[in-house]
C-alpha cells in the first residue's frame, strides 16, 4: 500500500498524481476511537471488579485490544485511500480487504457535494461527494481539509460543465 | 368526445415573450376520482371482514341512503375541484403542469430531458375514450401524468411534445404531426402463450400450491388458514402467466424517425415512445425451457421508465435485429466472442462461473451472468456513467476482481471474476472507451 501523506503525491508512468487523504481525518478517528473505547474499558473493568470480582475485570482488556486493533486498522483504512484527478476523470481508489477504485467522468456528474459534520469541523475536515445519474456510483472523498475540498469542488464543476453531457 | 376546455392564460403570470396556453384535463377526469371513497370502503371491508359483517347487518335502508347522499357528491366535489384545479401548457422548452387544490404543485419538465413518452389506456378509459399520457424524466413523479386526455388529443400531443423535443422549430412543432413508424417485430398470441407456459415462475407458484394447500389443510384444518396462503400463491401463477398474457398481448416493436415505439396490451392498451440515444440498457433473458424453441426476451432501461420489456419473446434472429436498431452499429456478440473468467474463479463461485461472460466491442460493454437463464447486458459506451472495480479479500487470494458499469438507468452491470490485471485494464480501458464514446453520441434533440 502507497503511503498516503497530504503532499505526497506520485506519478506512475501516464498515471495522474495519486493525492492520499490529510492526516487530520486519520487523527480524527483514532481520537473518536479512544474516547469511545477508553471509558468503555474502565468502566467494565470497574463495574465487574467491584460487582464480579477483581479477576472478572480481566474482560476489560477487551475493549482495549479492540481498540488497538481499530486503531492499526484505521491507520491502514486511510492509507489506502487516495484520489486523482486526471483529464478526463476522477479516480478514487479506497479499502484494504475490500478494495474499491472508481472512475467518474467530469461530465457525467450532475451534483457536487461538500460537508461537514459537527465532529468533522471542529477537526477542520470536510467531505466531497460526487453523484451521477447512476446511484450506485458512491464517490465521496472524505476528511479533506475544507480549502481543498472547495478548490476540488469547483474544480469538479468547472470540468463538468465543459465536459457535461446528456443521460 | 369534446375537446377540453381551453382557457387563454396569462394566469401563469409568468414573464414570456410568447402566449402560453394552459389547457385542462378531459372532462371525463372527474370520474376517475370517483373510485376513490369506493375503494377505501372495500379495502376496509377486506382488510377486517368480520367486523364488516357485523356493520353490515346494523345498515338499514335510510343509513344507506343517508350515507351514498354524503359520499357521492363529496366525491363528485373532490373530483370535479382536482380537475378543475389542473392546467397543463406546453411551452417551447418546457411542459408544465400545474395541479392542486390545497397543496399547490407546478412541475416544470424540460423537454430536451424527456427520456420516452408513454400514452395508456385502461380498459374503462378505452371506452370513454380517454387516454393517460406520461413523460418519463429522471426523477418524474406518478403524479406528473397527464390523466386524461382526449384519445386524439393525446396522440396530437405526444407528436408536439416530441417534436419540439427532437428540436422542430417551435412555430411548426405542432404541425409536423406524427412521424410515420415501421413495423419492426410483432409478437403472434400463440408464441407468447406458449413462451408464458414455458416460464418456471407459473408452474413453480402452480407446485408449491398444490403441496402447500393440502398440507396446511390436514394441519390446521381451518378454511381461513389456507385462502390466506392459497389466493396469493395462486394469485402470484395467475400474474405470472394469464396477467402477463394479457400485458403483453399483441406487442408491437415499431420504428419512427421520433424513436421507437412500443405498443401492447389486451386490455390495457400501452403506446411507448423512445427517442433515439435514450436507451441506456439492453438486456437479452434466455430462460432454460426457451432455449431449444432459440426463443430469447428482450429488456431495456431507460432512465426513468417503468416499462423495462423490449420484447416479450422472439427468435432470437429477430431479436437480435431488433437490437440492432435500438442501439445503432452495434452487433450482438456471438457466445463464441464472450470470454470467460480464468479457470480459477471456480473457487470462488463454484460451477456458476461458466455462465460468466464479457465482451467489449467498439460500441457496447457486454457482459453475460446465469447458467440456466442466461441474461446478457449491453450497455453502449457514451451511457456509462461511472466505472468501478471492486475486490473482496476471498478474490483478492485468488487474484480475481469484479468490474462494475453503472448506467443512467439506475442499474450496474458487471463483469464477475476476472483476473486483476485484466479488471484494472477494463476500468482504464472502459473509462476511456466512454469517454471517446460520448463525443461520438448523439445529441438530446435528435433533429437538431
Amino acid at each position: 500500500m502507497e503511503t498516503g501523506s497530504p503532499g505526497g503525491a506520485e506519478t506512475t508512468g501516464t498515471e495522474a498524481a495519486w493525492i492520499g487523504l490529510p492526516p487530520g481525518l486519520l487523527r480524527m478517528r483514532r481520537l473518536l476511537l479512544v474516547v469511545w473505547l477508553g471509558p468503555a474499558a474502565v468502566g467494565l473493568g470497574v463495574l465487574l471488579g467491584l460487582l464480579a470480582g477483581p479477576a472478572w475485570s480481566a474482560f476489560a482488556l477487551l475493549p482495549l485490544a479492540g481498540a488497538v486493533w481499530g486503531w492499526v486498522m484505521l491507520g491502514r483504512n486511510w492509507r489506502s485511500w487516495r484520489y486523482a484527478e486526471r483529464a478526463d476523470d476522477l479516480l478514487i481508489s479506497r479499502g484494504v480487504l475490500w478494495r474499491e477504485e472508481t472512475v467518474v467522468p467530469y461530465g457525467r456528474m450532475q451534483l457536487v457535494e461538500v460537508t461537514s459534520g459537527p465532529v468533522e469541523r471542529h477537526f477542520g475536515l470536510a467531505s466531497v461527494q460526487l453523484h451521477t445519474a447512476a446511484a450506485a456510483t458512491d464517490a465521496t472523498i472524505p476528511g479533506l481539509d475544507p480549502a481543498e475540498a472547495e478548490r476540488l469542488r469547483d474544480r469538479l464543476t468547472e470540468l463538468g460543465e465543459a465536459r457535461s453531457a446528456g443521460l | 368526445m369534446t375537446a377540453p376546455g381551453v382557457d387563454d392564460g396569462v394566469r401563469g403570470a409568468l414573464p414570456e415573450r410568447a402566449v402560453v396556453t394552459e389547457r385542462r384535463l378531459h372532462p371525463v377526469t372527474p370520474f376517475r376520482r370517483a373510485w376513490a371513497p369506493v375503494a377505501v370502503i372495500v379495502g376496509w371491508a377486506a382488510h377486517d371482514p368480520n367486523q364488516t359483517q357485523e356493520q353490515l347487518t346494523r345498515l338499514t335502508t335510510t343509513t344507506l341512503l343517508i350515507a351514498l347522499a354524503v359520499i357521492v357528491p363529496s366525491a363528485a366535489l373532490y373530483g370535479f375541484l382536482s380537475w378543475w384545479f389542473t392546467h397543463f401548457a406546453v411551452t417551447d422548452a418546457e411542459m408544465r403542469i400545474r395541479t392542486g387544490l390545497l397543496f399547490r404543485r407546478t412541475a416544470h419538465i424540460r423537454l430536451e430531458r424527456i427520456q420516452a413518452v408513454d400514452v395508456t389506456q385502461p380498459l374503462l378509459a378505452r371506452i370513454a375514450g380517454v387516454a393517460k399520457l406520461r413523460l418519463d424524466v429522471v426523477g418524474a413523479d406518478k403524479k406528473d401524468e397527464l390523466a386524461f386526455l382526449g384519445e386524439a388529443e393525446a396522440r396530437a400531443l405526444r407528436a408536439e411534445l416530441l417534436a419540439r423535443a427532437a428540436g422542430f422549430a417551435p412555430e411548426t412543432a405542432h404541425e409536423v404531426g406524427e412521424a410515420p413508424a415501421r413495423e419492426l417485430v410483432r409478437v403472434p398470441a400463440r408464441e407468447l402463450a406458449i413462451a408464458l407456459l414455458l416460464t418456471g415462475a407459473t408452474w413453480g407458484a402452480l407446485a408449491a400450491a398444490l403441496v402447500v394447500l393440502p398440507v396446511l389443510w390436514l394441519a390446521t384444518h381451518s378454511v381461513w388458514t389456507v385462502l390466506a396462503t392459497g389466493v396469493p400463491l395462486l394469485g402470484a401463477a395467475g400474474a405470472s402467466s394469464v396477467g402477463r398474457f394479457v400485458g403483453e398481448y399483441d406487442w408491437t416493436v415499431g420504428e419512427s424517425p421520433d424513436g421507437l415505439r412500443i405498443d401492447h396490451g389486451l386490455l390495457d392498451r400501452t403506446h411507448e415512445t423512445v427517442p433515439p440515444g435514450r436507451v441506456q440498457t439492453v438486456r437479452i433473458v434466455e430462460p432454460l425451457l426457451w432455449r431449444r424453441r432459440g426463443w430469447v426476451r428482450v429488456e431495456l432501461d431507460v432512465a426513468g421508465s417503468a416499462n423495462s420489456v423490449l420484447v416479450p419473446v422472439a427468435p432470437r434472429a429477430a431479436a437480435e435485429a431488433v437490437v440492432a436498431r435500438v442501439l445503432p452499429g452495434v452487433a450482438v456478440p456471438t457466445t463464441g466472442a464472450l470470454s470467460r473468467p480464468p479457470r480459477r474463479a471456480g473457487r470462488c463461485f463454484p460451477l456458476w462461473w461458466r455462465g460468466y461472460g464479457i465482451a467489449v466491442t467498439d460500441a457496447v460493454f457486454a457482459a453475460r451472468h446465469g447458467l440456466l437463464r442466461r441474461n446478457l447486458a449491453l450497455v453502449p459506451h457514451a451511457k456509462v456513467q461511472s466505472v468501478r472495480l471492486a475486490q473482496g479479500p476471498w478474490q483478492r487470494l485468488w487474484r480475481l476482481a469484479d468490474v462494475h458499469v453503472d448506467t443512467g438507468a439506475d442499474r450496474t452491470v458487471t463483469a464477475r471474476l476476472r483476473d486483476v490485471q485484466e479488471a484494472e485494464d477494463l476500468l482504464r480501458g472502459q473509462a476511456e472507451r466512454s469517454r471517446t464514446g460520448r463525443r461520438d453520441a448523439r445529441p438530446d434533440r435528435w433533429m437538431a
